[in-house]
């Protein structure tokens, strides 16, 4: 008997399921290895995060106040993905759309009519997103220049901007950092606790995105430049314009994750927008294979695990770092479950000769 | 032919191998014997590839026993088949482009000293380039090399490494006639010094040419062994194919219509910035094919991709249905009815990770019925690919299988498809027939022949002057970016198209060929 591993013709949809299933199991499994090499119970430890994010009302809300802006920027970077343009700038977009929103609630919409100051409000966000994005798609499209580093040092610019307004420029009166409070017109309503309408946005979203993957002329050409851009050029589609089409969509949805964070949650500018969603929003966006539906999920359950690890801190008496080493201890094996979707894993005997009975294809 | 000695120096016995869909080999029995040269020949995918994948430790077989000098053994690795003497060299090259030849001749063997001995390994590989007539210079980088003398390298570094059983996959497809030759001396060398070799080929000139036996594969399965000698062509096509093979196809008058590509003084550069064309000019007309002939590297490449857009000129004018396309991006002159058939089908001509309906609906997506206001008919792009697997008879389990797990003649086909589907007023079809078995080479020219009958204007590069001879109404022939000369198919003599291709003027050719014919 010897295991092999066989290429698949077809990514089969059961495949599809399976796989992260059951690589979720063996991430649960390691991750109680190493629980149980920390003291604690690993069945008391995962009861305590599953109580502690889905048990109660506060922490189901909380989960959904972090799903939002990890669904925008999975979004967005997955899109980015699709055509291999790397965009893991989506930090410095959701940054800066948080800039211009509350820039636009707290200056730029005075004197106009009230019910304009929400959508201006979103609209900046979406602006400076792709703005923001639409810089290093430029560079790319006509100078090819890597987007790798233009879009990761665009975040330090873009994270240390905004900290310069919320602590010098548009700090307010009386406080050490943050700026004044936006105006109720600018505020996105909450429903559950602190989740807001934001969560919204992001599902339909995720559901025009995943229409237009599959039945646009525009997502088909996006999935060939992805896949082979010598054979896009051949076929004639404009490159250049298709980066930076996509680029500025992918930073809008960045852009309005940051906008969303602003109006819905914080409500003013302050410390704590930028707090890593855009680099886990590449994680998301590679684990869901850059599917939008599955974006909302895998961002789902990281959120689930945030609140999850915050609650062990609390409830188990863990230190703070085994909640951090559990979340990605956990991503590992989904990360790696990856293969078996392409390959199968088969059991076969070595004296029996499979392929004799079969014909020729 | 040197004595063959009792035991064989390789023996396969019922190796089987398969991939999804497709059974690569079925029980497989095959020897090699000291001394000789083995061609094994067979369609594309008919297995010969895989067979000698699976001697060089690539691939490991699912079933079956490979005993190397009398010895049962277990092949894992290619570092495993090359220290039992075996080595293979490749139909893609892999060399490091940016490195010398002694280094790539040098590279991953484990026994050398921290800092290597490069100059004793240059005097090394010269005498080994002397003895078997691979002229390389072991301090050039593998850029600077033309597509033969990169292969010379790859066989430098089997015999570098002590390969005494050597194995070429289709080593003359890259070659020019005169390289092939050269290749042809170097096989006799190494036969000369008892060493075997595999030669795997689907040209039965090769065959009758270099080999000692041959093995014809078909579907998998070994259909004949026999000595070269004892066979001819015609049996061995037959065998290959599995029934008779025309090998001259039915050709009607062309019936000439109006100039549908019209080149004036074209001038383009190559990928390295130098000259490829130099004022080219000619026109191909409705209800013709237009032959290019000439060695690879004298501007076909350029010229394909000039009149596809894909490539800028730098002085001069294209001209397509009495549109200006100077300098015109692809999609331009896409838009304008312009088909094309790429020389590089894997990385060019289709997407692999994609299904075969996608990469039949790729030049067709733009418009109605396959798709309306952006949005894709997925439906009726199915509807579409069935009906095109159908009639180009492309052999694939189902319309959403990947292209990359066809063979190559029916990746080749899955193109023709999209591209004759797509085409209104020219076709630039460039190596249409490389690499393809007679079965598809024949459909390939068929269907260029239809474009042609049906009205269509036909740009067909090739290496293959048998090819143009038999498909082509007129020939033009490049020689370092520019036209020798054109001459109509009916009074083109391979000798003088041979001239031209070796850089005589017209004249002098045509003069050079009366004066032969007279002698």
């Amino acid at each position: 008997m010897k295991l092999i591993l066989r290429k698949r013709e077809t990514v089969s949809r059961r495949a599809g399921i399976m796989v992260p299933l059951v690589s979720f199991i063996v991430s649960l499994a390691f991750g109680a290895i190493l629980l149980a090499a920390s003291g604690a119970n690993p069945f008391a430890t995962y009861g305590a995060m599953i109580a502690g994010a889905l048990g109660s009302g506060y922490g189901l809300s909380e989960v959904l106040v972090k799903s939002i802006p990890l669904i925008l920027t999975g979004l967005g970077v997955a899109l980015a993905f699709r055509m291999r343009f790397w965009n893991i700038g989506a930090e410095g977009q959701l940054t800066l759309g948080a800039v211009a929103a509350a820039g636009a609630a707290l200056f730029w919409t005075q004197g106009l009519p009230g019910w304009t100051v929400l959508p201006l409000a979103i609209l900046a966000g979406c602006v400076a997103g792709a703005l923001w994005a639409g810089i290093p798609a430029i560079l790319k499209a006509f100078l090819n220049v890597d987007e790798t580093l233009t879009t990761l040092m665009l975040n330090y610019v873009a994270v240390l901007y905004s900290e310069h307004l919320y602590y010098v420029a548009w700090r307010a009166e009386g406080y050490n950092s943050g700026t004044e409070r936006i105006t109720e017109l600018a505020w996105l309503p909450r429903f559950f606790g602190r989740a807001h309408t934001g969560i919204f946005y992001a599902l339909v979203l995720a559901v025009v995105l995943w229409l237009l993957f599959r039945f646009s002329r525009w997502g088909f050409e996006l999935k060939i430049i992805g896949a082979n851009p010598t054979a896009a050029r051949y076929l004639g589609i404009n490159i250049a314009r298709n980066i930076v089409l996509t680029l500025l969509i992918s930073g809008a949805i960045s852009g309005l994750a940051g906008a969303v964070e602003v109006l819905g949650l914080a409500r003013r500018l302050q410390q704590g927008i930028s707090v890593g969603y855009g680099y886990t929003a590449i994680i998301i966006a590679w684990m869901a294979q850059l599917d939008p539906l599955a974006v909302v999920f895998v961002a789902f359950l990281m959120a689930t695990l945030l609140v999850g690890g915050d609650q062990i801190q609390m409830r188990m008496r863990l230190p703070a770092s085994v909640g951090v080493v559990l979340q990605g201890m956990l991503l590992i094996p989904m990360l790696a479950g990856n293969l078996f979707k392409e390959y199968a894993l088969r059991l076969e005997r070595s004296d029996r000769e499979p392929a004799a009975q079969e014909e020729v294809a | 032919m040197v004595e063959r000695s009792p035991v064989p120096v390789v023996q396969m016995r019922g190796i089987t191998k398969r991939f999804p869909g497709v059974l690569a080999n079925n029980h497989v029995d095959l020897d090699l014997y000291a001394g000789e040269v083995l061609a094994l020949l067979g369609e594309n995918g008919a297995g010969k590839t895989t067979l000698m994948n699976i001697l060089v430790g690539l691939y490991r077989p699912d079933a079956g026993e490979i005993a190397v000098r009398g010895q049962k053994v277990t092949i894992h690795s290619p570092r495993d088949a090359s220290e039992l003497g075996i080595g293979m060299v490749h139909q893609n090259f892999m060399l490091v482009p940016t490195m010398t030849v002694a280094q790539n001749v040098i590279l991953g063997m484990r026994d050398l000293p921290f800092v290597p001995d490069m100059v004793g390994i240059e005097r090394r590989i010269r005498e080994f380039s002397d003895r078997y007539n691979l002229a390389v210079d072991p301090r050039a980088y593998i850029w600077q090399l033309s597509v033969g003398e990169q292969q010379r390298v790859e066989i430098l570094k089997l015999i570098f490494r002590g390969a005494d059983i050597l194995i070429l996959d289709e080593p003359t497809a890259v070659l020019t006639p005169q390289e092939a030759q050269d290749l042809g001396r170097m096989l006799e060398v190494m036969q000369a010094e008892g060493k075997s070799m595999v030669f795997i080929t689907h040209k039965m000139g090769e065959v009758m040419a270099f080999s000692d036996r041959v093995c014809v594969l078909r579907q998998g399965h070994v259909v004949a062994i026999q000595r070269t000698t004892e066979t001819n062509a015609r049996e061995l096509a037959r065998l290959m194919v599995g029934r008779e093979v025309l090998f001259r196809l039915e050709k009607q008058p062309a019936r000439l219509g109006n100039v549908t590509l019209a080149l004036q003084n074209v001038h383009a550069a190559n990928d390295k910035g130098l000259p490829a064309l130099r004022g080219v000019s000619l026109e191909v007309r409705q209800g013709e094919i237009l032959g290019i002939a000439g060695v690879a590297g004298n501007g076909q490449h350029e010229l394909a991709e000039v009149v596809t857009g894909l490539r800028p000129i730098t002085a001069g004018q294209v001209v397509i249905n009495d549109h200006d396309l100077t300098n015109c991006t692809p999609f331009e002159v896409i838009r304008s009815g312009v088909s094309h058939i790429p020389a590089d089908r894997m990385s060019m001509g289709t997407v692999g990770d994609m299904a075969v309906a996608d990469n039949i609906a790729m030049k067709g997506y733009r418009l109605p019925p396959l798709s309306h206001r952006g949005l894709l008919n997925r439906r009726r792009i199915l509807d579409f690919a069935r009906a095109l697997i159908q009639v180009f008879q492309i052999a694939t389990p189902s319309p959403r299988t990947h292209v990359k797990f066809l063979s190559g003649g029916n990746i080749q086909k899955t193109i023709l498809a999209r591209e004759i589907d797509a085409c209104r007023g020219l076709l630039v079809a460039a190596y249409p027939s490389r690499g393809l078995d007679v079965g598809a080479t024949e459909a390939v020219r068929r269907r260029l022949l239809e474009q042609r009958d049906a009205g269509s204007a036909v740009l067909l590069i090739s290496e293959d002057l048998d090819e143009l001879l038999t498909v082509a109404d007129r020939i033009a022939v490049l020689y370092e970016g520019r036209v020798m000369g054109i001459l109509p198919t009916a009074e083109a003599k391979v000798e003088t198209v041979g001239l031209l291709m070796a850089g005589a003027d017209e004249n002098a050719a045509a003069r050079q060929t009366a004066r032969e014919a007279f002698d």
